[in-house]
């Protein structure tokens, strides 16, 4: 089965600093990934080139076997928005909408009318049991409703793709758990691909696999440093 | 030991024979080291020996007759003292993982030390994985919960404890060769 979503020595410098030297990665249909390492190891590069937010310097994404990376950010924000989802760790909301207008935002962008797309996200909203939450703003709710809500509005446009980063690092042991139990779910239901970055190996157990990155490579002793001996 | 006190406890919510106090054992601490229909009579026999639980009649509800025991007076004094009793927290540092990290970090070179350390990772993570499994796709009762919570968190400290063994050792070798 050919990979949803590949990448093929994809390098990222910032300045002089290199953040990813040649990473190559397969995500396919309805698969998790966890993508781990020390802060500064390039996770968060990979994932916004993954996601069409960067352009990499070099090497290739391909999406649905077609090129991603030397297209247009026009194109790339068409893509973000009706095939990629996004769940960052603060949820990110805008604070003046209510908690079924933040859902259903995505759609109407997309053209869908206002009562579809509430009737959408109310659905969503139940399907994550924050339904009570719809007409509360994002500052009336806990982290944990935020989360949810902002899962919601991720994948409310049914995305190939899901990209998480650090989606439960603002939530405390059980708020994160639920969340990252109703994200494995509702991916699974909608055969939705999910890159999970986070330093947390209690978060990336929910993964099938799991990648970790040393200094913008992947490390394939999964330790995520350089093992120095004779201490 | 602690099966004992386990004993009492479930006693002390009533009468119980070998059997129900298994059954409820294997129920309340679902991930611990199964209890043997043995060692259930064996604590039962050292228990009344001590008169901490008592003889409390015969059951035999459409089967073979069993001895039903209730907890004593004396035994739910023993139990109070037990659950007051701070556990004092390991006064020093011992496992089989941290002895084994330390000499490979000493003694072993680079790469063999790498070798046994992925390894090492490895097993911790995909028996997170599969524990993770077990809790988002069955419906596990608290007990269960609890218990699998607990191997998860120990195996999380684990590999952070690693991790920042790991880190402490490279970013010295850092220092002394710059």
């Amino acid at each position: 089965m050919s990979p949803l979503l590949s990448a093929r020595d994809l390098t990222k410098s910032y300045g002089v600093q290199p953040a990813l030297r040649g990473v190559d990665l397969d995500l396919h249909e309805g698969e998790i990934v966890a993508v781990r390492g020390r802060s500064g190891c390039g996770k968060s590069t990979l994932l916004h080139c993954l996601s069409g937010i960067l352009r990499p310097d070099g090497g290739q994404v391909h999406f649905r076997g077609d090129r991603l990376d030397d297209t247009s950010e026009a194109y790339r924000s068409e893509l973000r928005r009706t095939r990629f989802g996004v769940l960052l760790q603060h949820g990110h909301l805008i604070s003046e909408l209510t908690s079924a207008e933040n859902v259903a935002l995505p759609l109407m962008l997309g053209g869908g009318s206002r009562r579809a797309a509430l009737a959408a996200a109310a659905t969503w909203l139940g399907r994550l049991g924050v339904a009570e939450a719809a007409e509360q703003t994002p500052g009336q709710l806990s982290g944990g409703q935020l989360q949810r809500v902002a899962l919601a509005r991720a994948m409310v446009t049914q995305p190939a793709v899901l990209f998480a980063d650090e989606p439960t690092g603002a939530l405390d042991t059980l708020a994160g758990e639920l969340v990252m139990k109703l994200l494995g779910r509702v991916a699974r239901e909608q055969g939705t691909a999910v890159v999970v970055v986070t330093h947390d190996a209690t978060i990336a157990a929910y993964a099938e696999r799991e990648i970790v990155l040393l200094d913008g490579r992947l490390d394939p002793t999964g330790l995520g440093v350089a093992v120095a001996v004779g201490a | 030991m602690s099966a004992s006190y386990v004993l009492l406890g479930l006693l002390a919510r009533g009468p119980k024979h070998g059997y129900e106090l298994k059954q409820a054992y294997d129920q309340r601490l679902p991930r611990a080291k199964p209890l043997a229909f043995g060692q259930v009579y064996s604590t039962l026999g050292r228990l009344e020996r001590d008169g901490l639980v008592t003889q409390a009649g015969q059951d035999q509800a459409g089967g073979p007759e069993r001895t039903t025991f209730a907890i004593t007076g004396d035994g739910r004094a023993t139990l109070e003292t037990w659950l007051a009793e701070v556990e004092a927290p390991a006064p020093y540092v011992t496992s089989a993982l941290l002895s084994k990290v330390v000499v490979a970090l000493l003694v072993a070179d680079p790469a063999r030390a790498t070798t046994y350390l992925s390894a090492q990772q490895q097993a911790h993570t995909g028996r997170m994985r599969e524990l993770t499994r077990l809790k988002s796709e069955q419906d596990l009762t608290v007990g269960d919960l609890i218990a699998v919570d607990y191997a998860l968190t120990h195996l999380d400290a684990d590999l952070r404890w690693l991790q920042t063994a790991l880190h402490r050792v490279a970013d010295l070798h850092r220092e002394v060769q710059s």
